[in-house]
């Protein structure tokens, strides 16, 4: 029992904790220096900028977002889920401190509760504790100057979302599960479930802001690579999706040459007509596969630009009306 | 409330309890890394890993009921991989009709999809379960401390210590706030709560994450100044580090070498 006196549910495993075996040693261990890179790099930035009370107060807020995420959110249907914290804790305290944050808490949820394994620990920062930290804090800095809440609602959403779709590809490069199957079905799932983080997101940082209203112009001030942090940002996102694009157009990888005969079998597959989505499951290459990523990656941005213009409209009737 | 609750390591003395950290936590990893390398289908590697992890869990001294009823947490995320079952071509072993298609649709189970899916379940099951005898043989600062001694950044180290510590009190912080919601929200005598809509559920638990930030943020002040009280100047202090026997590294190489002479079999036959 995780709590003494919680006599509730306890949290279950998220979905996107990827336990040790269903990642091939290729994925993982690129993963592993990928996200090793993007550690040590928040080390050398976060004991430069911030001073020496940096590690009681990271280990704290950490603790706080291992703690947040015992709180249960009702959804439909009697089942409940609960916040990844992601992008609150990025939005708090800015990408490099808060990456620190999330790879201690996934750090320990591996090493006591095997909720995620040791050698997956590498996918599994890279995805709960790189992306969605990224992906949150970049989505929040390019919205909130015209809407703080859907900017933060945003945020949560979005980095839910493109975390789950980066576990599925990474479960489909080591060949563990077909990407015509895992791809929308975690997709489409998130999509729901990021709903609930989103507006956690979005509720808990009107009640900072509401609480501590001096605690973000002091962050700011001390926040001067504004612009950079913004490049870095992008860089990386571009980078982590040249990487899965490059290891899926290449067609090398034992892991691709499953999913492309996955694809391949069941385009072709006669005697089982078996099909998920004959709409883009079209039988052969690897290019569809691709093709796949692409859509996904279009529907993201669309969803991105839609929310974009929402909150500019949002903004221009704010300032007509003041 | 006491922190032992969170440790899973067992307090017995075994050889395995005795051994280096260090040791033991690069042997995990190079045991789970073994299992991702073992091809498809391998069994008599896979017989041979788990012989290995039997008589270690043997060796330690360890209920191994116990160990296998903790094993079972990876299982729900098996459905991740149930797909390779019907994707991956080979001989069909068996055909599941698909549910209102009268028929139309089918299901169809190859013999590679099964060999390649029990495959991924018995690496996973063999990894948690090294996973389960590394944390119930050593207690969670020793993790820590050989995490650092094999060059994790200090910083990183320290943050999860502290956030280790700090769990229970913040944990406690959490129940008091749920607590405060069951208190303050009412259940029909259907079972049924009371309460608004999705968004007003969600700015209730939003309330509650950001009042535990606010409280924890204030926490970490009151932490850091009494530890600049007691003499913290910035740098975490940590017991020197005990010198690694020559029998750990022994142990530790052994061990390796039997898991290279797994993985060689299994490539090469």
């Amino acid at each position: 029992m995780l709590f003494s006196s919680y006599s509730g549910p306890l949290p279950k495993p998220e979905a996107l904790h990827i336990p040790d075996g269903f990642l091939s040693a290729p994925v993982a261990v690129l993963a592993w220096l990928i996200s090793v890179a993007f550690i040590v790099v928040a080390v050398r930035i976060s004991s430069r900028t911030l001073d020496e009370r940096q590690v009681p107060m990271m280990g704290v807020l950490a603790a706080f977002i291992f703690a947040a995420q015992a709180f249960n959110f009702p959804v439909a249907g009697g089942t409940s889920g609960h916040m990844l914290g992601g992008a609150l804790v990025a939005i708090l305290l800015g990408p490099w401190p808060g990456l620190l944050v999330m790879t201690a808490v996934i750090a320990l949820q591996a090493l006591i509760f095997q909720d995620g394994g040791l050698l997956a620990m590498g996918a599994n920062i890279l995805i709960m504790g790189i992306l969605t930290v990224w992906v949150g804090y970049f989505t929040y800095r390019l919205l909130s100057r015209f809407n703080g809440y859907l900017a933060a609602f945003l945020a949560g959403w979005l980095s839910v979302e493109v975390a789950a779709i980066v576990t599925a590809a990474l479960l489909a490069l080591s060949g563990t599960s077909a990407l015509a199957v895992v791809l929308p079905a975690m997709a489409g799932v998130h999509a729901f479930i990021g709903i609930g983080e989103g507006l956690i997101t979005a509720a808990a940082l009107a009640l900072v802001q509401k609480a501590l209203p001096g605690f973000f112009d002091h962050r700011s001030s001390g926040g001067r690579t504004d612009t950079a942090t913004l490049f870095a940002g992008g860089v990386v996102l571009t980078l982590i999706v040249g990487i899965l694009a490059v290891f899926f157009a290449s067609g090398s990888p034992d892991g691709l040459e499953w999913v492309a005969e996955d694809l391949g079998f069941l385009g072709a597959a006669q005697e089982s007509p078996f099909q998920i989505a004959p709409d883009y499951a079209v039988p052969g290459i690897s290019s569809d596969i691709a093709a796949n990523l692409l859509a996904v990656g279009i529907g993201i941005l669309l969803l991105f630009a839609v929310g974009y213009t929402v909150a500019r409209s949002l903004r221009r009737r704010q300032t007509q009306s003041a | 409330m006491h922190i032992h609750i969170l440790d899973q390591h067992i307090e017995t003395n075994s050889i395995v309890h005795r051994l280096d950290p260090r040791v033991k936590l690069v042997s995990a990893l190079v045991f789970i890394l073994a299992c991702a390398l073992t091809p498809d289908g391998a069994w008599l590697a896979f017989a041979a890993l788990g012989v290995l992890l039997l008589v270690l869990i043997i060796i330690s001294d360890l209920s191994i009921m116990t160990l296998m009823k903790r094993s079972i947490v990876a299982l729900p995320f098996a459905l991740a991989a149930v797909t390779v079952m019907f994707t991956i071509p080979g001989e069909t072993l068996a055909t599941i009709p698909l549910p209102f298609s009268a028929g139309k649709y089918q299901l169809s189970i190859s013999d590679a999809g099964l060999v390649r899916f029990v495959t991924i379940m018995l690496k996973s099951w063999l990894s948690v379960l090294m996973a389960l005898l590394l944390s119930a043989t050593t207690t969670f600062p020793d993790i820590l401390r050989a995490m650092r001694g094999i060059g994790v950044p200090r910083v990183l180290v320290s943050v999860i210590a502290f956030m280790y510590r700090y769990i229970f009190v913040l944990g406690d912080e959490a129940l008091r706030l749920m607590r405060a919601r069951e208190a303050r929200t009412a259940t029909g005598s259907d079972g049924r709560r009371s309460g608004g809509n999705i968004i007003w559920r969600a700015k209730v638990v939003g309330g509650m994450a950001g009042s535990l930030f606010v409280r924890s943020l204030s926490r970490s002040e009151r932490v850091y100044q009494a530890m600049v009280s007691r003499g913290y100047t910035g740098e975490m202090l940590w017991l020197e580090k005990p010198r690694l026997q020559g029998w750990h590294l022994a142990v530790g190489g052994l061990f390796i070498a039997i898991l290279a002479a797994i993985e060689a079999l299994a490539w090469l036959s």
